[in-house]
């Protein structure tokens, strides 16, 4: 039963992804982006994180996904950009560098070195039980410091984005003496 | 045809290494800038994925924490960014990568 | 004030014509002829009445201690280098500056006659006191360097002075080659030069001659061949004989100043001081001597055919240096500067004389069209015959002794071959001197014949016919006054150095000894054997007279040619070219050193040596310009580097990890 679920929700990730990197139409690349997400947690599930999981479909999957469709929509799209490679030799050698990263990783991958460290953050509780309060011990007493500091990135995104909104939004005459050269 | 029984953690990395060659690939062929940052996703999709196998392998929360840590950081990395993407391309009708050669020597 | 005082502002001796240089050069338009030419002369006569003092001076000193160096200023102080412009009075030097001066400004007062009515009149003297100033300094100087500045000095002003009538193309021309001559002799001074002061450290004489004994033997003798080179050059020796004859272009003055009394004798006496270099060589000697020898036949035979008058003596003077090289050559350093006071004398007498020739003649020079002066222009042909007879070598004139000595010094020394190439010599000397007098002085005058003479080798317009203007006259006092003095001179002047070695009478040669010390002493086998060779070098010279006199009684012979050239046939026309020595160096020059330099300089210079500079440079460029295209502007660009130097550092990760 786990084979089946993995290999439904493998050709679906690899279908996602293709179809982002494929589509000419920038929407069609968010909705095969969505597919991917999805599934993507889903196999999170089937590795026992369920909150990552939950966190994944929520963040992701609805509000990033969310997000691009509304700048697609804002910026007015080019339904078809030109797909003349400029550069000559980009696609080939990007596609060798493809392949042989891959082939890196999964030699990488394959050899396991796995050394089978011993947890010391916390068990694994077992399987489809959650690990929510696992998780969160964890997070707020050994990684308390980069969860202060995350939030505090958040806030700075949060200033970013209203500054660069913001700025983009205002007309000359409003600040005199700051140009709209954005 | 199901051959192998057991899902081990060797199947998600091998899916994971794909998933991010082909972000990657994309990043670099892609001159859109929205479907580059789609690709941007893909990746940061597949590192996700290999931390997660890895807390299971390795039985330790840990990885489950770095994920957790990851979208936080992601999330805010999107929202920056399309930001500066409008800011940019505002002007102009298409959004390709090409545009900005300013640094062209 | 003692003589120790006197002799240390002996400085002051060069310093007095070039203070009359500086005004004449300044002021001399404005003085005007004749008072520059007076205040040239009297600041001529000063510097002698210095050198008189110093003479003295130096005379009142025990002869160990006759040599001073006076302290100038230090000139060059660079590195291990030090340089002091010091002035140094001996004996050598003080001899040198006597007969500099005093004929020197014998010359002066006769130019004031000859340059009269010259435009340039001013500027003249201004030249002449210039000249005087840098022969001082390169006498008195107390290092090779302070002799080499006045070498530089006095090569100048040859330039200047041959081609004072530069509006003549032959003489800018004549001025260049000599500059340009006496500049591949310099090369082989500054070689020397370099050598010495690489091995000795410092280039002052007493120092060099205390080191000169303790250095190899190779590098004695290339600093010899060294400075003989630079010699050569200055003393017209062959093959840098070429721009002697040419010089004659200039003022008659100057050729009897520069080209025979001072400027040419310059390289005799650069050997003299530097003889220890010679005397510790064992070969360097032998090549001075033979190479004197060699230009003292040479410029003789060819003083034979000439027809010019300055021509000549031209050639003569190039003789007699060749037989003071001889004797320098055979170790013999008095007999040298004996024979340079005595040439000195009676060389700058003929040249005079010759130029009251020609100034009387109204500017004729070719001695085919003169002929009977002795009855127009008595007290020249006076003087001239007493010159004749001082350079033929007949007792009791100057030239005797001096020759003799030179000559017996050779065969005292066994050097039989030497001898009798000077003895050879002589009885040309003799020969074309008489030639000379005879064909100017006696026969039939022949300048107002129209006679069909071949063009003369001066290619002015001097027709033929001048002397129908008005005849041929006789000098003012003002330029006969020198050549009575200096025919006085060449009379007397060899009681100076009688070769009685016992008596004291040989006064130069004990004047010299403290300066000449390591030189070989050369002494008759007996007094018979000395009297013998005298007497043979006096039936030489007789007979070349005869010969000349029987050849020339009645001047040219009856079809208007020289019966000499005739009697050679179409040798003549060698010996008249100078062996086409001058020719065949112009086309060596012309041909294969101007390839040989064109090669270096584009060849070799620009194309192989500039090429590779700027071909660095170029290549720089290009790989600048090929690097520039990495930066193509496309950010995917960018990530595609980055992309691959992920995959290298994967790479490396792996092999690492594998191995």
């Amino acid at each position: 039963m786990d084979i089946l679920i993995f290999y439904v929700c493998a050709v679906a990730i690899i279908a996602g992804a293709f179809g982002v990197v494929l589509s000419h139409n920038p929407v069609h690349s968010a909705l095969f982006l969505l597919m991917t997400l999805v599934s993507v947690a889903v196999l999170f599930l089937q590795l026992d994180a369920a909150l990552v999981a939950a966190i994944q479909v929520v963040v992701y999957a609805s509000a990033i996904v969310v997000l691009f469709v509304f700048v697609i929509t804002l910026l007015g799209v080019d339904k078809h950009e030109t797909f003349e490679e400029p550069s000559l030799f980009q696609r080939p050698v990007a596609i060798v560098l493809g392949v042989l990263m891959f082939l890196q990783i999964v030699l990488l991958a394959g050899h396991h070195w796995v050394t089978g460290a011993h947890s010391t953050r916390g068990k694994l509780a077992g399987v489809r039980t959650g690990n929510v309060t696992t998780l969160a011990k964890s997070l707020f007493t050994d990684f308390v410091w980069a969860f202060e500091i995350t939030a505090v990135l958040l806030v700075i995104a949060v200033v970013g984005g209203v500054a660069l909104a913001r700025r983009s939004g205002q007309r000359a005459g409003s600040h005199p003496g700051q140009g709209s050269e954005s | 045809m199901i051959a192998v029984a057991n899902v081990t953690p060797t199947y998600y990395l091998v899916l994971g290494a794909a998933l991010f060659t082909i972000g990657g690939v994309g990043l670099l062929v892609r001159r859109n800038t929205l479907v580059m940052f789609m690709c941007i996703e893909l990746m940061l999709n597949a590192a996700n994925l290999t931390f997660v196998t890895y807390a299971k392998a390795l039985n330790d929360v840990s990885g489950q924490v770095i994920v957790f840590f990851t979208l936080v950081v992601a999330a805010a990395e999107v929202a920056v960014g399309l930001a500066i993407i409008v800011a940019i391309f505002r002007r102009r009708q298409d959004v390709t990568a090409d545009d900005v050669n300013a640094l062209e020597g | 004030m003692t003589a120790q005082h006197l002799l240390d502002v002996a400085w002051i001796l060069p310093v007095i014509p070039a203070f009359g240089a500086v005004v004449l050069l300044l002021a001399g338009s404005r003085i005007g002829e004749p008072k520059a030419g007076w205040f040239a002369t009297a600041m001529i006569a000063l510097a002698f009445v210095g050198s008189v003092i110093v003479f003295f001076a130096l005379h009142s000193l025990p002869a160990s201690q006759r040599s001073n160096v006076s302290d100038g200023f230090t000139w060059i102080q660079a590195g291990a280098l030090r340089v002091d412009f010091r002035v140094l009075t001996d004996p050598l030097s003080s001899t040198m500056i006597l007969f500099v001066t005093g004929v020197g400004s014998l010359i002066h007062l006769y130019a004031i006659g000859y340059m009269h009515g010259d435009p340039r009149f001013g500027r003249f003297f201004a030249y002449l006191n210039l000249f005087t100033a840098s022969m001082l300094v390169l006498v008195l100087g107390s290092s090779f360097l302070m002799t080499f500045m006045g070498w530089e000095g006095v090569g100048l002003c040859s330039y200047l002075l041959i081609s004072f009538w530069f509006e003549r193309n032959s003489a800018a021309v004549a001025g260049k080659k000599a500059f340009v001559t006496n500049r591949v002799g310099d090369f082989g001074f500054m070689l020397a030069m370099f050598l010495i002061f690489s091995k000795v450290g410092t280039l002052d004489y007493g120092a060099a001659a205390a080191a000169a004994p303790h250095l190899s033997q190779s590098t004695v003798t290339a600093i010899a061949l060294l400075l003989f080179v630079g010699a050569m050059g200055k003393s017209a020796q062959v093959p840098l004989h070429i721009w002697l004859p040419d010089a004659m272009e200039g003022p008659t003055p100057v050729s009897a100043l520069i080209h025979a009394a001072t400027m040419v004798t310059a390289g005799v006496f650069l050997v003299v001081r530097a003889h220890v270099f010679f005397d510790v060589s064992a070969h360097a000697s032998t090549v001075v001597a033979w190479i004197g020898a060699i230009t003292a036949l040479f410029a003789a035979t060819v003083a034979v055919v000439q027809n010019d008058i300055k021509k000549v003596l031209a050639y003569s003077t190039i003789s007699q240096l060749g037989y003071m090289f001889l004797a320098v050559g055979v170790g013999a350093y008095g007999a040298a500067i004996f024979h340079m006071v005595t040439h000195a004398f009676f060389k700058a007498l003929l040249f005079l004389g010759a130029g009251s020739v020609i100034h009387g003649m109204g500017d004729e020079q070719d001695m085919r069209r003169m002929g009977r002066l002795r009855k127009l222009m008595p007290v020249t042909a006076g003087t001239f015959i007493v010159g004749w007879l001082a350079i033929a070598g007949v007792i009791p004139f100057a030239g005797f002794w001096s020759k003799d000595e030179i000559l017996a010094k050779a065969w005292f020394h066994h050097d039989y071959a030497l001898w009798a190439v000077g003895v050879l010599g002589a009885v040309l000397t003799a020969f074309y001197m008489t030639r000379q007098v005879w064909l100017v002085f006696f026969g039939q005058e022949r300048w107002n014949t129209a006679t069909d003479v071949e063009t003369a080798d001066h290619d002015d317009a001097h027709a033929g016919a001048h002397g129908d203007a008005h005849p041929p006259h006789e000098s003012p006092w003002i330029m006969t006054l020198p050549l009575v003095v200096l025919a006085g001179l060449a009379f007397a002047g060899g009681v100076i150095d009688l070769p009685f070695d016992n008596s004291k009478l040989n006064l130069l040669d004990r004047w010299l000894a403290p300066v000449l010390r390591g030189a070989p002493e050369i002494h008759a086998t007996s007094f018979g054997a000395g009297l013998a060779l005298s007497t043979g070098a006096l039936v030489v010279a007789v007979v070349g007279i005869v010969v000349g006199r029987a050849v020339y009684r009645n001047g040219l012979d009856a079809r208007g040619n020289d019966p000499t050239v005739e009697a050679l046939g179409p040798f003549a026309k060698v010996l008249a070219n100078a062996y086409y020595l001058d020719v065949g160096l112009a086309r060596f020059v012309s041909g294969p050193i101007t390839s040989a330099a064109r090669f270096l300089s584009e060849g070799v210079d620009r194309d192989t040596i500039d090429g590779a500079v700027n071909g660095i440079g170029r290549t720089f460029q290009r790989a600048g310009g090929g690097l520039r295209k990495v930066q193509t502007g496309l950010v995917r660009n960018y990530a595609l580097a980055i992309v691959l130097g992920a995959v290298l550092v994967l790479v490396f990760v792996t092999t690492r990890a594998t191995l």
